[in-house]
């Protein structure tokens, strides 16, 4: 028995799996979750690359529905209910909203719906299960980084410079993620259970759309209720996209720190314990599914 | 070092059954549940604890690095579930197991693809599924595009392709695949006779490597030429591990497979033609066991048995074999021999069991259909099934076993060869 050999067998030795019952809380095992990373990576991929297959329009799409969104917000809050827009002119106030809004409502319905629909390859392969809302919320990235384009154009159109808050623009995105993964976890491993959920879904999103400020700012809300507005993760996530791209702070309303403050707590409880029950009920997925 | 790379221990899987599981959970249901637990628990009732299944009940194995282990048992013995625990897909509900070394397995090739996908992306999409890492993807390219023979339609997206190539192109990742543990699970089943001389060709070379295997099948030729040691599943329990032929030999002849056997009901019989009623069909072994699987080296005995109401003339009673795509093989009657017609013209009142052997080494492999009919010919049929029962057919022994290829045609029989040199 030499050195050489003792020293390659030993790597395989430690590499001992134990299936057994958990019971309880689970820990989070980020550490697995990094060694499948990659397969984080091609489920995003395959989400992306199959969304505008056999579409005339393609990735076109991903332009035409915030565009279509912001006309019938622009005709409905801005010319109807003729609200004001913080100085900036309607349309793009209404546009830069509806980025943050798209990644979240995209990335509530497809990880609500992920499970399921990924249920042939949970009944099957083992891998950590959290890669599968993980996928389905980063594939809206895509779509948001293509509106942010137009977003750009749109403020060289209208000559909006950026002020230095841009430079926060990294944080408020991982700020619109974490929100976005938050509820998706939730919503992911609840709908494995109870069905209910994936109609509850859609009118949820509906509800949100018109309890965030997306189509009108924060200011429009009367005072006492501000706090409560605030909860919604959402509020926080677009005033704050907005006030980094186009300079924008809500005049007449709770200082922006605070609106932040109060919805980055939420998102980030929302989140940490979405991970956790995601864990939890984890173990019954392949049972349930 | 240890040399054991599976270890299960007092392996458990429970399933709640309860009507709970069998629609979807709602909301409501929880909730009006929660509710009336305490209730429920005043009047002593405790939540369902007798709705529950065990699927795998105390499973104690060892398996050694390099060994290939099949695993077999009927429909419902656990052996998914129990693969399902090995490869990590479900929790155990008591033991544990112990896996050294990385397990990938091979349930249901094709796990993962995804139709608008062309060959090459559902390559990679597949790979990373199953566990292999991009670099060890790119590096085995080539050779899984070469192994699965689909090279020109590698940019085509997969819903083109024929089943056959879908499934090639699948085996082909899988196979690709450097597990220390490979899991198989009835993937040889599929595909066409050359396309499953190459798979097992590879599980041989899997096996070779010295990785370990776990193979189930209901294919028991495949069993024994692949595993040395085979377990034998039934209900849920481990009821034996042995050298692969003792085991295989347990599988087939210890009536594991049920069925064999259809019974009608009084009332199942509509009108009950003048005094005729059906009562069993069943397909008998050489020891006299009823069973749903035969083995082809052996007899076979069908019985038919019958309540006669009143004296009946001239009835005879017999089968239609068939082979599953409804090729009729042959037709039989009670009454065919001349001395059995004769003494049987008058049959009086009472209940009878009309019995046949089929000689060994009639059928060939696979499953056949039973259909049943009583008539006095010309005059009247008292009862008719064309599809009363069906049963399989095991070739293990069975002449030309020695080749793996599959023989057309629905008998197999032993036939007296001769070689002579002539020259």
């Amino acid at each position: 028995m030499t050195q050489a050999e003792v020293q390659i067998s030993k790597p395989q030795a430690e590499d001992v799996i134990v299936v057994r019952p958990t019971k309880g809380w689970a820990a989070l095992n980020l550490r697995e979750l990094w060694q499948y990373r990659e397969l984080i990576y091609f489920l995003t991929w395959r989400d992306i690359k199959v969304r505008y297959k056999q579409t005339i329009l393609g990735a076109a799409w991903a332009i035409i529905n915030p565009i279509v969104n912001m006309v019938v917000l622009q005709i409905v809050f801005g010319q109807l209910a003729n609200m004001g827009s913080e100085g900036v002119p309607g349309p793009i106030f209404r546009f830069a909203a509806l980025l943050p809004w798209g990644l979240f409502s995209k990335a509530l319905s497809a990880s609500g719906r992920s499970m399921l629909s990924n249920r042939n390859l949970i009944t099957k392969v083992y891998f950590p299960r959290l890669s599968v809302p993980l996928a389905s919320v980063l594939g809206g990235v895509l779509d948001f980084v293509i509106s942010f384009v137009v977003l750009i154009g749109m403020m060289l159109y209208w000559q909006i410079t950026p002020t230095w808050g841009l430079l926060t623009l990294p944080l408020i995105i991982l700020f619109a993620l974490i929100t976005a993964l938050g509820v998706g976890l939730w919503f992911s491993a609840l709908n494995v259970l109870y069905r209910d959920v994936g109609y509850i879904l859609p009118v949820l999103s509906q509800l949100l759309l018109f309890i965030s400020p997306v189509g009108y700012s924060t200011s429009e809300v009367a005072a006492k209720w501000q706090v409560l507005y605030a909860l919604n993760p959402m509020t926080g996530v677009i005033e704050s996209f907005r006030w980094a791209m186009l300079g924008t702070t809500p005049s007449d309303s709770l200082p922006l720190a605070t609106i932040v403050a109060i919805s980055a707590s939420v998102a980030v409880t929302l989140f940490v314990s979405g991970l956790f029950y995601f864990r939890r009920m984890e173990r019954t997925f392949a049972d349930v599914v | 070092m240890s040399d054991i790379a599976v270890r299960a221990v007092d392996l458990g899987k429970e399933y709640q059954i309860g009507v709970q599981q069998e629609k979807y959970r709602t909301l409501r249901d929880t909730l009006t549940a929660t509710m009336m637990r305490p209730f429920r628990a005043l009047r002593g009732q405790l939540p369902d604890a007798t709705q529950s299944l065990w699927a795998l009940r105390d499973i104690s194995f060892e398996v050694k690095k390099g060994q290939v282990l099949g695993i077999v048992g009927h429909n419902g013995a656990g052996k998914s579930t129990l693969l399902k625990v090995l490869s990590r897909v479900t929790e155990p509900t008591t033991g544990f197991v112990e896996l050294h070394g990385r397990v990938g397995s091979l349930l249901e090739v094709g796990t993962g693809f995804h139709p608008e996908l062309t060959g090459r992306e559902n390559i990679y999409l597949n790979g990373a599924i199953l566990g292999m890492k991009r670099t060890e993807i790119d590096r085995k390219f080539d050779e899984i595009v070469a192994f699965s023979e689909v090279e020109k339609f590698i940019e085509t997206p997969v819903k083109r392709y024929s089943s056959g190539m879908y499934l090639r192109l699948a085996f082909a990742v899988a196979a690709h695949l450097e597990p220390e543990i490979l899991v198989v699970d009835e993937v040889l089943t599929v595909g066409d006779a050359e396309f499953q001389r190459k798979c097992l060709g590879k599980m041989g070379d899997v096996a070779q490597e010295g990785r370990t295997v776990l193979f189930v099948s209901h294919n028991m030729s495949a069993v024994l030429r692949l595993t040395q040691e085979t377990i034998v599943l039934d209900h849920g329990r481990m009821v034996m591990r042995a050298p692969s032929a003792e085991a295989v030999d347990y599988y087939l002849s210890a009536g594991h497979a049920k069925a064999g056997e259809r019974i009608w009901d009084e009332d199942e019989v509509p009108g009950a033609g003048a005094g005729f009623r059906p009562r069993a069909l069943r397909i008998r072994d050489q020891r006299g066991r009823v069973l749903e699987t035969v083995r082809s080296t052996e007899p076979v005995t069908v019985e038919f048995e019958y309540q006669l109401d009143k004296p009946v003339t001239g009835l005879r009673c017999g089968f239609y074999l068939y082979t599953m795509r409804g090729e009729p093989v042959f037709t039989s009657f009670d009454t065919d021999e001349q001395a059995l017609f004769e003494k049987y013209t008058n049959r009086p009142a009472g209940r009878y069991v009309s019995r046949c052997t089929i000689p060994a080494d009639t059928f060939n492999q696979g499953r056949y259909v039973l259909g049943v009919n009583a008539s006095s010919y010309r005059i009247r049929r008292y009862f008719q099934d064309e599809r009363a029962l069906e049963f399989n057919v095991d070739p293990t022994g069975a002449p030309g076993m020695q080749w793996s290829e599959p023989r057309p045609g629905p008998i197999r029989p032993r036939l007296n060869w001769t070689i002579e040199q002539v020259g």
